[in-house]
């Protein structure tokens, strides 16, 4: 009779890989269906053309390196990066600009360094940034807001396919972008911000961060808390990067001055803020390991997005902050190595002792 | 008090010496296996940045210029260079004998650092005072420490990672160099 003896954990968990990711996905849905509200069918043509994209380099690499291709496709990992990807990414970009960020993420950051659980670097990010740097042209047009854009115009199927396909006048494509509200704060140093909240169509529209951002933002926060709820991953890291976001923000008012560096909720809830809190600074990989280190990693992130927006070149600054940040979590776990239940100190992570 | 902050912010984020000039990648690669080995080498090099930086501002104003012998320049760096490693050497040696086994070869290469050389000559070219290029030196040292350590650390991770065999060892590294780049650049515009 055969003894069968399992290792430890013995306790049974059906938090599967690919539950996770569905998990993600799912709330992915509220922030995709208000960004297709407001900016057009251009952020879903983004996300099946990613899609697309993902799921071919995946299978491409993973037959390259000899791997079980379907096994790998089915964890939905893949997809993950290329939904977030398309969705940082302007609406209705063309395909190779997609095409080229998913190289650089599905191949260069994920599968070089070994695939699913080895990557260093956030591969949605590694995508922006690298696409970032090398056509700022293309990615610095965003789609206006519904009601601030050619009546009509991001619903037609026709314009969908100039913009994604190439062929669309430079004259419509004028009428159909405008910049984001964290640019035209950027751009307009002089005023004080209550002037350009009164001058500026794209702050005068909204509430209370830009026509449209706000909305976006808030449907990620409600994504981000569903997965808090359902615990797919801790409070720590992004609740330390909004904190600190916001604690920059408010030191830095300056009570709305000219030289104010914009109000804490234009920080909060503008750019890729909720986006990249839920769903980019709370990657389980890229990420620092212990609650505490979390802490910490989050809270860099947030220090970092406020110096780059308000004292760097980039209107948005997300993805850099998440990237350096991620170049840095390895040190930062080999300090913040928990208590291990029993014993008094924690030792160094490479400590292993017996020298 | 704030030309010193731009200049301090300036060498070690916005124009990092490793990740923005790409000066100093011989040992950034060569001693980044481990995160110990990795501190040790950015104190030395700390040590002889900042001293070869205030060594060559001297021999620079004081000797060269006011004798019209600034196309030595170069060649005299290199020499004063040589003379600070070769003082840190001695240094190390007796201080830590274990670090000094350690770092081998990597400590006299701190003279063919390029990092070093470069600082030298940046000071002459932006035309910086005693204080300012004793400040510089340190900045780029700071900038080169930061890099290195975390590098090194991430290193030790990618050590035990999946990589495909034809891209293990140096040339991951390299490509996690120049991802780190990328994001470097994300500093731009800030001084």
């Amino acid at each position: 009779m055969a003894f069968l003896r399992a290792s430890s954990p013995h306790t049974h968990n059906p938090n599967t890989t690919h539950r996770v990711m569905r998990e993600v996905l799912l709330a992915t849905l509220p922030g995709v269906a208000v960004l297709t509200w407001f900016f057009g069918l251009g952020t879903l043509s983004n996300i099946l053309i990613a899609c697309l994209f993902g799921l071919g380099l995946e299978a491409a690499v993973l037959k390259m390196r000899g791997r079980p291709i379907a096994f790998y496709l089915k964890d939905l990992s893949a997809l993950v990066t290329a939904v977030l990807l398309a969705i940082a990414l302007p609406p209705a970009s063309s395909w190779w600009l997609i095409g080229v960020g998913m190289i650089a993420s599905i191949v260069v950051a994920k599968h070089l360094y070994g695939g699913l659980g080895y990557n260093p670097f956030n591969p949605a990010m590694v995508g922006y940034v690298v696409l970032l740097i090398s056509y700022p042209q293309y990615m610095t047009l965003w789609l206006a807001p519904e009601n601030l854009s050619v009546q009509g115009a991001i619903f037609d199927i026709t314009t969908l396919f100039e913009l994604v396909f190439g062929g669309l006048a430079s004259t419509t494509m004028d009428g159909l972008t405008a910049a984001t509200p964290l640019d035209v704060f950027k751009q307009t140093a002089g005023l004080t911000a209550q002037d350009i909240y009164a001058q500026k169509a794209i702050f005068s529209q909204g509430l209370f961060a830009g026509a449209g951002y706000e909305w976006v933002n808030i449907a990620f926060l409600l994504g981000g808390l569903y997965l808090l709820m359902r615990k797919v991953f801790t409070w720590h890291a992004p609740i330390a990067m909004l904190v600190t976001l916001a604690l920059f923000a408010t030191v830095f008012y300056d009570a709305g001055s000219s030289n104010s560096g914009g109000s804490p909720l234009l920080h909060l809830f503008s750019g890729a803020t909720m986006l990249g809190a839920f769903f980019i600074v709370t990657d389980p990989v890229s990420s620092a390991t212990s609650n505490r280190g979390r802490l910490i990693y989050g809270a860099l992130i947030g220090a970092l997005v406020y110096i780059i927006r308000v004292w760097g070149n980039y209107p948005d600054a997300v993805a850099f902050a998440v990237l350096l940040m991620n170049f840095a979590a390895p040190f930062i776990d080999y300090y913040t190595v928990p208590r291990t239940y029993g014993h008094k100190k924690a030792q160094r992570a490479t400590h292993t002792g017996g020298q | 008090m704030t030309e010193f902050f731009v200049i301090f912010v300036g060498a070690v984020l916005v124009n990092n010496f490793v990740l923005v000039q790409f000066l100093g990648l011989c040992p950034f690669m060569g001693v980044s296996n481990k995160l110990e080995t990795a501190i040790g080498m950015a104190a030395a090099t700390t040590f002889v940045l900042t001293l070869a930086s205030i060594c060559s501002y001297m021999v620079h104003a004081w000797i060269l210029a006011p004798l019209g012998l600034t196309f030595l320049k170069t060649i005299s760096f290199i020499l004063v260079i040589a003379a600070v490693v070769q003082f840190a050497k001695m240094f190390i040696e007796k201080t830590s004998p274990l670090l000094y086994r350690v770092l081998g070869v990597f400590l006299p290469l701190i003279t063919t650092n390029c990092a070093v050389l470069g600082v030298a000559l940046q000071n002459t070219n932006k035309v910086h005072t005693f204080s300012e290029s004793a400040l510089y030196g340190f900045a780029a040292a700071v900038g080169f420490s930061l890099v290195l350590i975390l590098f090194s650390a991430m290193r030790e991770r990618l050590a035990a990672a999946d990589v495909p065999t034809h891209f293990r060892g140096a040339a991951i590294g390299m490509i996690t160099a120049g991802l780190m780049s990328l994001a470097f650049m994300g500093f731009a515009g800030l001084v």
